[in-house]
């Protein structure tokens, strides 16, 4: 028989489930479990993406997920939400000061030298992307040798503690506006809905926690010419943010710990107001966990395009709050796409009919009414 | 990256119901809104559940915020209760609510929670239907902004859906719209009223038992509330049709296990060219058998 009943769904589920182990498993004799910490220091830039993506700073949890999506950024971001999303909100987090960070590394591409100094740090931006051989056989001495002619290496002479920011130097300066203090709270994504319009703080909060190449993908249009934000990169900064929170009994601010941030302001060119103010170059902010600089220069880029459309409406897609904030996100993204693969058997009839229909009365429009066989005989 | 984070180990336990009572209180006040203002979209943040976006995380909500230890619930997809995706939703449920039963038969169940089907027999007052939606918005169609629809769905304005339901007539003979079919409730608000097939839109209409609209990727929830008009967008002179089911000579096909001809048909391609029929909504399938034989329980009778 050609038909098998649809029985047994729980059966198929339980079994895709050992499938997906056995295969997470099956590495043969010599296979080892990957460490949590493995995860977590040797697969650094994955992990920093999913906790970003997944909204929430917890580096072990994030390896885990990591190893229990098998190494899939999206699914892995997608268990770290959906953890976060049943813990209540216990309190809104004060502006934190970047300022203080300490950083691994920070850059500026708008001067030769800024106050504090340029600091390359970790990065592989001039890194020859040549495959190296050698890390196919290498072994945890390898480790403490390349640790220790590190430390060997390092220069005596103290890190400060903060750095100024170049933001700061060029609004002394008046080339950009000076800084309005917040005027209303922030929005906060996981507790409202957008319904548009929404205010900035609600687009940097989707953009945070938004898939990586889906922002790079939508600032990208909006650098080749989907757009004109003309971008300079005044400060791109990596480091540890300390987060400071009211004191729970006195209320004072108590640093809580420290989280690994990247955070990018642009500057834009000026555009003319109609205010008749004086002209400045205009801010674009992108910030967000872990080491990602794609991720918090294309926020950057997206922010200020957002904010242009915002005032003076969409030209083109990354400047449409709507089409931008609405598709980044990618544990809703994802998701939808992997749901065409569940059953659509009663939908699919209704096409048929719908096509079934449509096809007979083309083919009955087609026919030769009695009428005009007529008048072709005559 | 940050060795001081340790693992909650402590955080096996999950509230009743998965979600924290925060958000079980935000989507049952989103739910009372709805009814009050049937066929309204009401936006609401929709949290994340730990299935997909798309599998039924809207209609989950819904139920989760609704479900209580006293409740029979039933979960159907494409109206089989033993699919895939209602096996999931289902475990997910029992799991994440002790003391909840769930049942197979419509008509013991509190909650019906549904993707794609309305099930074949007629609910009551004292049940609830959960239709999980994957496009809240019948503007959708005509306009891909959700600003510009909502100030459309504000001015009653409909006048696009009703030109592309002209379109189609004009273009094909037929309006194309298969499922998904816009219907108005309560006289305004037109509503996307989930994936069902347009031979289940007419049990909206004045149904007894309260229905209920999750969108949980598009964070939105709609109602239809017990009672109330629910009209197919339609024009005088070409009424709304539902999917046909008759053979070429002009009889309605039945299905090929039950026998009924009053059915919505799931159509099965044979191996040999041929086609087999048979009931979508199982339940109502199995009830038919039971009738036949004589075999059904008096209480479900």
């Amino acid at each position: 028989m050609g038909y098998v009943a649809i029985k047994g769904g729980a059966d198929a589920i339980n079994g895709a489930e050992r499938a997906m182990e056995i295969l997470r498993t099956a590495e043969g004799e010599q296979g080892e479990p990957l460490t949590l910490s493995a995860i977590e220091h040797q697969l650094r830039l994955l992990t920093s993406r999913v906790v970003s993506e997944g909204g929430l700073y917890h580096p072990k949890l994030a390896a885990l997920a990591i190893k229990q999506a098998q190494g899939d950024t999206l699914e892995a971001a997608f268990a770290l939400r959906a953890y976060r999303s049943t813990k209540p909100r216990l309190l809104e987090t004060p502006p934190q000061d970047t300022r203080k960070m300490r950083l691994i590394r920070r850059i500026s591409s708008a001067f030769k030298d800024i106050p504090g100094g340029q600091m390359l740090g970790p990065t592989f931006d001039y890194a020859l992307r040549l495959m190296r051989l050698d890390l196919a056989t290498e072994r945890p001495e390898d480790f403490r040798k390349i640790a220790g002619s590190f430390l060997a290496r390092s220069p005596n002479a103290p890190v400060a503690d903060s750095f100024p920011k170049v933001v700061d130097t060029l609004r002394a300066e008046g080339l950009l506006p000076p800084l309005h203090s917040r005027q209303c709270d922030p929005f906060d994504v996981t507790r409202e809905p957008l319904v548009f319009p929404v205010p900035r703080s609600a687009a940097l909060a989707t953009m945070a926690r938004a898939e990586t190449g889906s922002l790079l993908a939508i600032a990208y249009s909006s650098m080749r010419g989907y757009g004109d934000i003309h971008p300079t990169i005044a400060e791109l900064r990596v480091g540890y943010l300390p987060i400071e929170l009211p004191h729970p009994v006195t209320g004072e601010m108590t640093e809580a710990g420290e989280v690994l941030v990247t955070e990018c302001e642009v500057v834009a060119m000026y555009e003319a107001d109609s205010a008749g103010k004086r002209p400045t170059f205009t801010l674009g902010y992108g910030a967000c966990f872990g080491h990602n600089e794609v991720k918090a220069i294309s926020m950057a880029i997206l922010d200020r395009s957002l904010q242009k459309g915002m005032a003076d409406g969409p030209a083109n897609p990354s400047e449409d709050p709507e089409f931008v904030l609405l598709h980044v996100d990618g544990v809703d993204a994802m998701g939808f796409a992997s749901h065409y693969k569940m059953p659509h058997y009663v939908t699919f009839q209704s096409d048929m009919d719908r096509l079934r229909t449509t096809q007979k009365a083309h083919d009955q429009a087609l026919e030769p009414s009695p009428h005009q066989t007529e008048r072709a005989a005559q | 990256m940050n060795s001081s984070y340790e693992l909650p180990l402590d955080e096996a336990d999950y509230n009743f119901g998965f979600l924290d009572e925060y958000a079980k209180r935000e989507i049952r006040r989103a739910i009372l809104k709805s009814i009050c203002i049937p066929g309204y979209q009401t936006p609401y943040a929709s949290r994340e559940m730990p299935m997909g976006r798309g599998f039924g995380t809207g209609g989950l909500q819904l139920t989760l915020s609704l479900a209580g230890p006293d409740d029979v619930l039933k979960v159907i997809d494409q109206g089989s209760d033993d699919s895939v995706n209602a096996v999931n939703l289902r475990q997910f449920v029992s799991l994440t609510c002790p003391g909840l039963t769930t049942t197979t038969h419509t008509s013991d169940a509190t909650i019906i929670q549904s993707r794609h089907r309305i099930p074949e027999q007629p609910l009551n007052e004292s049940q609830v239907l959960v239709l999980q939606v994957p496009y809240p918005d019948a503007l959708v169609v005509v306009e891909p902004s959700e600003a510009r629809r909502k100030a459309m769905h504000g001015e009653g304005d409909y006048s696009r859906l009703l030109t592309k339901l002209y379109e189609d007539i004009v273009k094909f003979r037929e309006i194309t719209i298969s499922h998904r079919y816009p219907t108005r409730i309560n006289g305004h608000y037109v509503i996307d009223p989930s994936p069902i097939p347009r031979y289940d839109v007419p049990q909206l209409n004045q149904s007894p038992a309260l229905t209920l609209f999750g969108a949980g990727r598009e964070k939105k929830i709609y109602a239809v509330p017990p009672y109330t008009n629910a009209t197919p967008l339609a024009f005088d002179d070409v009424p709304f049709r539902t999917e046909d089911f008759h053979d070429d000579r002009g009889e309605r096909i039945a299905c090929a296990r039950c026998g009924s001809t009053r059915s919505f048909l799931d159509e099965l391609p044979l191996a040999d060219g041929s086609k087999r029929w048979q009931c979508s909504d199982t339940d109502y399938c199995d009830q038919q058998l039971q009738l036949k034989s004589g075999t059904l329980t008096g209480a479900r009778q």
